[in-house]
């Protein structure tokens, strides 16, 4: 990075670590950063959506669409996270893969599951064995996204109905007495009224998700945790920078790191409930 | 391998009992079925060192941080701070660099009749370190609601037992303690829950699984990895989650019943 850098072992400390800490790979790892934050960004919106349908679909006359709703809250709540991370990429990329397969190569009548593997033609191999490397990376980061979208989805759906719930039952009274629909009452009343009453679930679920990104690594994502062992184990002198097992400075890093970002957020949400407050009758309100 | 075999062979293997070699071709569900159910051993052993332990832990961090001296009161709110604001998943690989840099003593413990020997290199294995991290994991988190119930206690119902000449020690048994509770015990209900899942990133963190003695999410993760399906491992391991879940939200509710008898 630095033009002092050229030789390493000569240098001083303070210049050691400003040239160590600006080599690529740590600058992978700052890049990595970008992961999380993007992870984060992209489940928030889906988690949002899939719990909307959630919540709705629990709350649904038809009898089939309130089960659904109601068994896909209820289970995903019953069973850990990471069952859920582990199972959904691996499940998605195989049923993509698997309908590709009957699309693409209907020709080919060997099974799929022979034994111990799974095996489709080459055409229906997602991304192709011959796309770009970036191509791959991306494709795992979004079933990654999807796994998480799915569970904090479940959550949400749960937060959003115990909201839409509190809604005064006058309020959807007026709104019925003023020959307002449905659909009318739940845009017009419940929906923008409902936010007060979900935001403390919500914003617990935004903390929780944030803690929960380090999980990423467990899906292979080059995430904050993959370089901090990557670059904290010790390195001999055959390295440019070499130095002792640093693995427990590297966590104490993250872990600083990650209880940053949570209490920013924490004094975010805070003044979002105040603002959503404003003009209603909450102890909170001031 | 039969289902018989498969019971004999693998309804302990988590803890190191029967067959050594886990299945590795031709694996039925009854062998997968058994060897997740006896992963499930650990994930219940981690749970209850965790919240029996985190229990007390954290009553005394609630105290401390809604009634301790100065002193007291800083270092418990820092205490919850920390446990809350940072990835469990981070704390696990955290304290385990931090015991394997611990000095390899052993240190012996008389105990009359016979004495055992501790060695910090236990630290480094998933029964103790990990239960150590779960525990006060757990325990921060239990205190932030604890003293969430410790600030919604009635203030009339304490100063009637002042005024009832009771001590302060009388006043916390008979009715700060039993309304904390009370009033806790719902959302107590959900951090149980939350930490018994939480068992599974044990062995997905950096303590390794010894000898393949590992928990259910373990061994599903093995066999959909050997079997390219995760349709049936992963599946079974929820099922085993969810009656686990069920009991624990049954044994809560009656102690919930106990602690409002008096209401309803």
């Amino acid at each position: 990075m630095f033009e002092f850098c050229t030789d390493p072992k000569s240098l001083e400390t303070f210049q050691w670590f400003s040239c160590y800490l600006t080599t690529p790979k740590h600058m992978s790892m700052y890049y990595s950063l970008f992961t999380v934050v993007a992870l984060i960004l992209l489940t928030a919106p889906f988690g949002l959506m899939f719990g909307f349908m959630g919540a709705f679909a629990s709350r649904s006359k038809n009898m089939i669409i309130r089960i659904l709703g109601k068994g896909y809250t209820s289970i995903v709540r019953g069973v850990p996270d990471i069952v859920f991370f582990l199972f959904v990429p691996i499940a998605l990329d195989q049923a993509i893969e698997f309908i590709r397969h009957k699309t693409l190569c209907w020709d080919v009548t060997e099974p799929i599951w022979r034994g111990n593997d799974f095996v489709v033609c080459r055409a229906a191999k997602m991304p192709l064995s011959e796309a770009a490397v970036w191509t791959h990376d991306v494709y795992g980061f979004l079933l990654a996204v999807v796994a998480f979208a799915f569970v904090f989805g479940a959550f949400c759906s749960n937060v959003l109905a115990g909201a839409l719930k509190s809604v005064p039952r006058g309020q959807i009274e007026a709104g019925r007495s003023m020959g307002l629909g449905e659909r009318q009452i739940r845009r017009l009343i419940e929906v923008p009224q409902m936010w007060i009453y979900a935001l403390p679930g919500l914003s617990n679920l935004w903390q929780l998700l944030i803690k929960s990104t380090p999980l990423l690594f467990l899906l292979g994502v080059e995430d904050l945790v993959y370089w901090a062992r990557e670059l904290g184990g010790s390195k001999t002198s055959a390295y440019a920078y070499s130095h002792a097992d640093w693995r427990l400075a590297y966590f104490t890093v993250l872990l600083l790191f990650y209880l940053l970002v949570t209490s920013i957020s924490q004094r975010g949400f805070e003044r979002m409930r105040k603002r959503l407050a404003r003009g209603q009758n909450f102890s909170g309100a001031s | 391998m039969t289902c018989g075999e498969a019971v004999s062979a693998y309804l302990f293997r988590a803890i190191g009992v029967g067959e050594r070699l886990l299945p590795s071709n031709d694996i039925g569900i009854c062998e997968q079925a058994i060897l997740i159910g006896s992963g499930v051993m650990w994930n219940i052993y981690f749970a209850l060192f965790a919240v029996i332990l985190g229990f007390f832990a954290a009553t005394a961090l609630a105290l401390g941080k809604f009634d301790g001296g100065k002193f007291t009161k800083k270092f418990c709110e820092l205490f919850i701070y920390f446990f809350r604001g940072t990835p469990l998943f981070i704390q696990f690989f955290f304290a385990y660099e931090l015991f394997v840099l611990l000095p390899r003593l052993s240190i012996d413990i008389p105990l009359g009749f016979t004495t055992i020997t501790a060695e910090t290199r236990w630290f480094t294995r998933a029964w103790l370190g990990a239960a150590i991290v779960l525990f006060l994991n757990t325990a921060a988190y239990s205190a932030e609601i604890f003293y969430g119930a410790l600030r919604a206690i009635p203030r009339g119902e304490v100063e009637a037992g002042a005024a009832l000449g009771l001590s302060r020690w009388q006043r916390f048994r008979l009715i700060v303690w039993p309304t904390m509770l009370r009033l806790a015990w719902p959302s107590y209900t959900n951090e149980a829950i939350f930490l018994f899942h939480a068992t599974t990133l044990v062995y997905f963190s950096s303590f390794p699984a010894w000898q393949q003695k590992g928990d259910a999410l373990y061994y599903a993760n093995y066999f959909a990895e050997k079997t390219f399906n995760p349709f049936i491992a992963y599946p079974i391991v929820a099922a085993y989650f969810i009656a686990v879940t069920l009991f624990l939200i049954f044994v809560f509710g009656r102690v919930n019943k106990r602690l409002t008898r008096h209401i309803f």
